[in-house]
């Protein structure tokens, strides 16, 4: 018996970053020259590591009681949903997320940013989506800081995050960033995602009605995983 | 609704993805003949990538997915999950042990050659690269593959397909090499 394969959706053109944009410096070494090849989906693309049933470990959403203290910084609440583009929830998968501390630090042996670290923050931390695809984690907000790619430049504040969806193909690596903030127009790694709209897509929405009063600020930032496609189309070959 | 964009893992990541326990797939003992996968991730001097993350998937001995979508009429390994992590260290290298996975049909049910998906984030890289592991000691099942046959240059195709090297006393390792850029660049593939 053959098992039928549903192929995912394709991406539009200018959703994800090209491998070579000279802005960023990084790209120029390490960038393929060569066109990716073309694979017709088959189960090894639509299938792909689920982690709800059997994780052990103990789920790390709260960012803010990992040390002996509190950090320091603006307290943090970040919502939002992980779904497919046909807005099914993805259940039940693995979302990881890293950041550096309100000052700007990594807790990272190679981060040689001249900022404090702060104790009581380790900003790594990781949930299983709800059966609404639904996360909430609680942190601080983290700083700029600067980086080597050219004179002068700084990272607009983020939040890393790494997720894994439906299948191989829709393992995703992102990063999120925060309203309003004026690096965003001068940062390379932002800006090498070619359409403006998609680009917004990655800044979470300050939501009042997140926010927890006298405690933490609430930002919702969903996430959307490349799925079954639900009509039929030719597969791409 | 539109995927959400990619952005690169960055230097910064270690601390926070790596979990030690998941380079080896082999851990609740997985039916199938054992061995390493093992090799070095280079940029386009030839110089080491100390700052990549690995991640493979792969079937069963018996080619099939620890997945609710892979409905073939095979056994199942509830000892063997398929997936795996591993940071390089400093000079680039990498290992994971595993078993060599059996044969899982292609898009249009034709068999293909015995394989192992891999995915590689690293600072400089916007968003991942997709390759695949195929073994050298299954060179007619590989000359039938549909994605190996896809590739018309000899030495890219040559780049997916890992030799394997036996010594007394260790597991078989299929050596890997990933070549970011260059002359000998590893094949990539868009899934």
């Amino acid at each position: 018996m053959i098992a039928t394969v549903r192929p995912f959706d394709l991406e539009p053109d200018g959703v994800q970053p090209p491998y070579d944009f000279p802005a960023y410096t990084s790209t120029q070494k390490r960038a393929p020259k060569r066109a990716p090849i073309h694979v017709a989906h088959s189960l090894s693309e639509i299938t792909g590591p689920s982690f709800g049933a059997n994780w052990s470990e103990p789920i790390a959403s709260d960012l803010t009681h990992q040390g002996k203290g509190e950090p320091l910084g603006e307290r943090i609440i970040v919502e939002g949903r992980v779904i497919d583009g046909d807005g099914r929830p993805l259940r039940g998968t693995l979302l990881e997320l890293w950041q550096a501390n309100a000052a700007g630090r990594y807790v990272h042996k190679r981060d040689q940013h001249d900022a404090p670290l702060d104790p009581n923050f380790l900003g790594a931390g990781h949930a299983i989506t709800d059966d609404d695809g639904g996360f909430r984690f609680l942190t601080i907000k983290p700083g700029a800081y600067p980086w080597r790619n050219s004179h002068n430049a700084w990272r607009p504040a983020h939040i890393h995050f790494s997720v894994f969806g439906a299948g191989f193909a829709s393992r995703l690596i992102t990063q999120m960033y925060f309203p309003g903030d004026p690096l965003l127009a001068l940062d390379p790694i932002y800006n090498s995602i070619p359409d403006a709209g998609a680009r917004e897509r990655l800044i979470s929405r300050y939501d009042p009605e997140l926010s927890q009063a006298e405690y933490a600020l609430g930002y919702r930032f969903d996430i959307v995983l490349r799925g079954p496609r639900s009509t039929p189309l030719e597969n791409r070959t | 609704m539109i995927p959400s964009s990619s952005q690169t893992v960055g230097p910064f990541f270690k601390y926070a993805l790596e979990r030690p326990t998941w380079s080896d797939l082999t851990t609740d003992g997985a039916r199938g003949e054992r061995v390493r996968i093992a090799g070095r991730v280079l940029d386009g001097d030839g110089a080491p990538v100390p700052d990549a993350l690995l991640e493979v998937w792969q079937a069963n001995a018996d080619g099939k997915y620890a997945h609710e979508a892979d409905t073939q009429d095979k056994p199942g390994d509830p000892n063997f999950r398929g997936f795996g992590r591993a940071c390089v260290d400093d000079d680039g290298r990498y290992a994971f042990t595993t078993v060599v996975p059996g044969s899982v049909p292609d898009a249009s049910g034709a068999p293909q050659a015995p394989h192992v998906n891999v995915s590689i984030f690293a600072r400089g890289l916007l968003r991942r690269l997709v390759t695949r592991v195929y073994f050298d000691d299954r060179e007619d099942e590989n000359a039938r593959d549909g994605v190996l046959r896809s590739i018309a240059d000899a030495s890219a195709r040559a780049s997916l397909v890992a030799a394997r090297e036996d010594a007394t006393g260790e597991l078989p390792t299929y050596r890997f090499n990933i070549i970011l850029q260059g002359e000998n660049e590893t094949a990539f593939l868009d899934v």
